[in-house]
């Protein structure tokens, strides 16, 4: 019998990791504003949604779309549970910019920098502003290319239609 | 009970046993993506275009897909330039697989196989990247190993050779025109907050980092003796204490006699220091940085952006609208002095300024110098930058009166109500466009430069989009006396006016009408228009754009390394897309 659970719990801890290993984000590490290290496949966010978007201090559109996310994140957070990672892919001419830009702004979400392009490249990123989110279980559901005006709101549609948490 | 646990347990067992078998199929995921943009050129007598040299269509294109599966992923990229865009580089013309890859990295080790882009510390003695945009690609086929011993410690191993356009990676010819050396590298990087427990909450952060390159060149010279090991070391440091953080790197080169640096036996040297201080409503950044002789390419006899190991950053605004971004400044490996200083601020909701939603202000400025150089003695006479000598001697500290590039800017940034933002910029530049772009006989630009741009949003999904620019030149405008033979070189020169109205339905269409005009060329036949037209698709992560009208000579600018795109007329398509 106690062969029998162990061997039950095994397969179930197999079938668990191959439902873990499903999960879109890739095995990129990016480091955070103080330096840290962050693998973005270790991102978690208790089972809500996660929405990473790349921008850059020199992208006109990408910082317009912040300011308005930024106008708007708290209520998301309060709403959905939703958890947003800005990827800074401004390589080593303007990385030591970023810190002082984000929080000059008044930035409230997490920033990460991409300096060497990894995660771009692994998300096939072409050109900044890029929006993609990711439901509970890390599994990608909605991306977008460019930013127009009014764009967040498709975005927390999206968001909403993901959350477990719904206001 | 038992006999259903145990069919339970079995049944269980046989599916993760099917997962096993099968996992390399069920739990890979593909990506990819494709990007293709075409041409179409006409003539058009009205900006000088009486001939297209038989060469009407213009097309570049890639598509990439990639492969992961847990620690495995793989990819490679199919390129096209069928033939290329203008203002490309020739060599580029042609198709093939460009790029490929695979990595397995468990978090302790990674091993990554072909081509590869990566960076050490900022990038001073090494770092190879792509710019779709530019045309650019430095990577480096070989292999990479990164190791992870402890946590907080990253150790990088690599060796390859560059990628040269189409260029064969197996020459063996040593006399080619394509040879190019074997490079290597190795760096090692320690955070100790995150190696050492108890600076783990630490308001203290420090990480310390070095690297070595080495290129192992082949000396093909008739005239001098090319060092065939060139070495190339860097060391870095970065202090972080609350609000204020600290960053520096020097880089250090033995000499290495190229086209570039005219073959003299100089060393290189390099410095890069960012000191920053932010606060949530306030950050402000001060850098400077000084560049000797630092240009590091796999090919001594290379040119241009070519087969660059290394990459010295600009420190300067990255202007991204169309008038301030015609005279972007370009690094001068040769020689630098440099320094930037930026202030971000909030002026806080609900004051008086501020309003419902703040005001958000920037200042930046930046200014980049030459070094000076002293003569050294070389067989009996004084000489400067010669050939085959140490070229010259250099106070490090010292800054030449010779100036390069300047800018002085200042945003406000304003969202007035829920349906109108307003931002301005006014920015004044001088610009050294003998030096940065080779137009001899072409003064120094001394311009100001005004920036409107208001949005206007109608409803849930219109809005409206209007920009206006202008730039005036103090010096050389309408009147300014151009000799006959001087005349190219004052292409795009003089007075300036610009705008732009987009329309716009959220999430799928834009429409944009655009005119540059040169009203103040000294140069009569320059004061054209430049009416464009563009219309965009967006679905998801897929962009189709449709644009007609005519482009401008200028210098195209991605990532701090420029190219030249001579004036065109005609249609361009761009199709970009993402899975």
């Amino acid at each position: 019998m106690k062969k029998l659970t162990t061997l039950l719990l095994l397969a179930l801890f197999a079938t668990g990791l191959y439902a873990q290993s499903k999960s879109d984000f890739p095995n990129v590490t990016l480091k955070n504003l103080d330096g840290k290290d962050v693998n973005i496949s270790k991102l978690s966010n208790n089972g809500n949604p996660i929405v990473l978007t790349f921008w850059a201090t020199w992208c006109g559109p990408c910082i317009k779309e912040h300011n308005t996310l930024n106008d708007v994140y708290q209520d998301w957070v309060d709403e959905t549970g939703v958890k947003l990672y800005a990827v800074s892919i401004d390589d080593s001419r303007s990385t030591a910019k970023v810190k002082p830009v984000v929080e000059g702004k008044g930035w409230d979400f997490e920033v990460l920098l991409d300096v060497n392009g990894d995660l771009r490249r692994a998300l096939n990123v072409s050109n900044p502003p890029h929006t993609f989110l990711f439901d509970g279980n890390g599994k990608l559901v909605y991306q977008h290319s460019g930013y127009l005006e009014g764009g967040e709101e498709d975005l927390y549609e999206e968001i909403l239609k993901v959350a477990k948490k719904k206001k | 009970m038992r006999k259903h646990i145990l069919v339970f347990s079995a049944l269980t067992l046989a599916f993760s046993l099917r997962v096993s078998a099968q996992s390399f199929v069920e739990n890979g995921q593909v990506n990819g993506s494709f990007q293709t943009d075409a041409q179409y050129y006409m003539l058009d007598e009205g900006i000088g275009i009486t001939d297209l040299n038989g060469k009407n269509l213009g097309l570049s294109g890639f598509g990439k897909i990639g492969y992961t599966n847990g620690n495995f992923s793989a990819g490679m990229r199919f390129e096209a330039f069928l033939p290329e865009l203008n203002g490309f580089r020739p060599e580029l013309n042609g198709v093939g697989l460009a790029n490929f890859f695979a990595t397995y990295d468990n978090g302790f080790v990674g091993v990554t196989v072909g081509d590869i882009y990566d960076q050490f510390g900022s990038g001073l003695v090494f770092r190879t990247y792509e710019e779709w945009a530019l045309g650019m690609d430095n990577s480096l086929r070989g292999v990479r190993v990164v190791l992870r011993p402890t946590q907080g410690v990253t150790i990088k191993g690599l060796f390859g050779r560059q990628r040269y356009y189409w260029a064969p990676y197996l020459e063996r010819d040593f006399a080619s025109d394509d040879y190019r050396g074997i490079v290597r590298g190795i760096d090692a990087e320690w955070n100790l907050n995150q190696s050492i427990p108890s600076l783990s909450e630490s308001k203290f952060t420090m990480t310390l980092g070095g690297s070595f390159v080495s290129k192992k060149q082949y000396d093909q010279s008739l005239f001098y003796i090319i060092p065939e090991n060139v070495g190339a070391a860097a060391a870095r440091i970065n202090l972080g204490y609350g609000r204020v953080a600290f960053s520096t790197e020097y880089a250090y080169k033995i000499n290495d006699p190229s086209a570039i640096n005219n073959f003299i036996y100089h060393e290189g040297r390099s410095l890069l220091s960012s000191l920053s201080y932010s606060q949530k409503g306030f950050g402000a950044v001060l850098q400077v940085k000084r560049t000797d002789n630092m240009s590091f390419k796999s090919m001594y006899t290379g040119k241009q952006n070519d087969l660059d190991i290394n990459f010295i950053p600009p420190i300067n605004y990255q202007h991204n609208h169309t008038l301030a971004s015609m005279y972007t400044y370009s690094t001068q490996p040769k020689g630098e002095m440099a320094a930037q200083f930026q202030v971000n601020y909030t002026i806080p909701k609900g004051s008086a300024l501020g309003g419902k939603y703040g005001t958000k202000l920037t200042f930046n400025m930046s200014q980049v110098n030459d070094i000076v150089r002293d003569s050294i003695m070389f067989d009996g006479a004084m000489t400067l930058n010669q050939p085959g000598t140490l070229g010259y001697t250099t106070n490090f500290f010292a800054i030449s009166d010779h100036r390069l590039y300047r800018d002085i800017n200042f945003e406000i940034d304003k969202k007035i109500n829920k349906d109108w933002h307003v931002t301005v910029q006014y920015i004044n530049l001088r610009h050294d466009i003998e030096t940065l772009e080779g137009h001899a006989n072409s003064p120094e630009v001394k311009a100001n430069i005004a920036f409107l741009d208001l949005t206007y949003k109608i409803d849930r999904r219109q809005s409206l989009h209007f920009e206006l620019q202008g730039l005036w030149e103090n010096e050389v405008h309408k009147g300014y006396e151009v000799e006959e033979s001087e005349k190219k070189d004052y292409q795009k020169r003089g007075d300036w006016a610009a705008a732009l109205l987009e329309y716009s339905i959220n999430p799928h269409w834009s429409f944009a009408l655009s005119d540059k005009w040169n009203y103040g060329n000294p140069v009569e036949e320059y004061r054209d228009h430049y009416f464009t037209g563009t219309v965009t698709y967006i679905h998801d992560a897929t962009r189709v754009m449709l644009s007609a009208g005519r482009q401008s000579e200028g210098v195209v600018c991605v990532g701090g390394v420029c190219r030249t795109v001579p004036a065109s007329s005609g249609v361009t398509l761009t199709v970009t897309t993402n899975f």
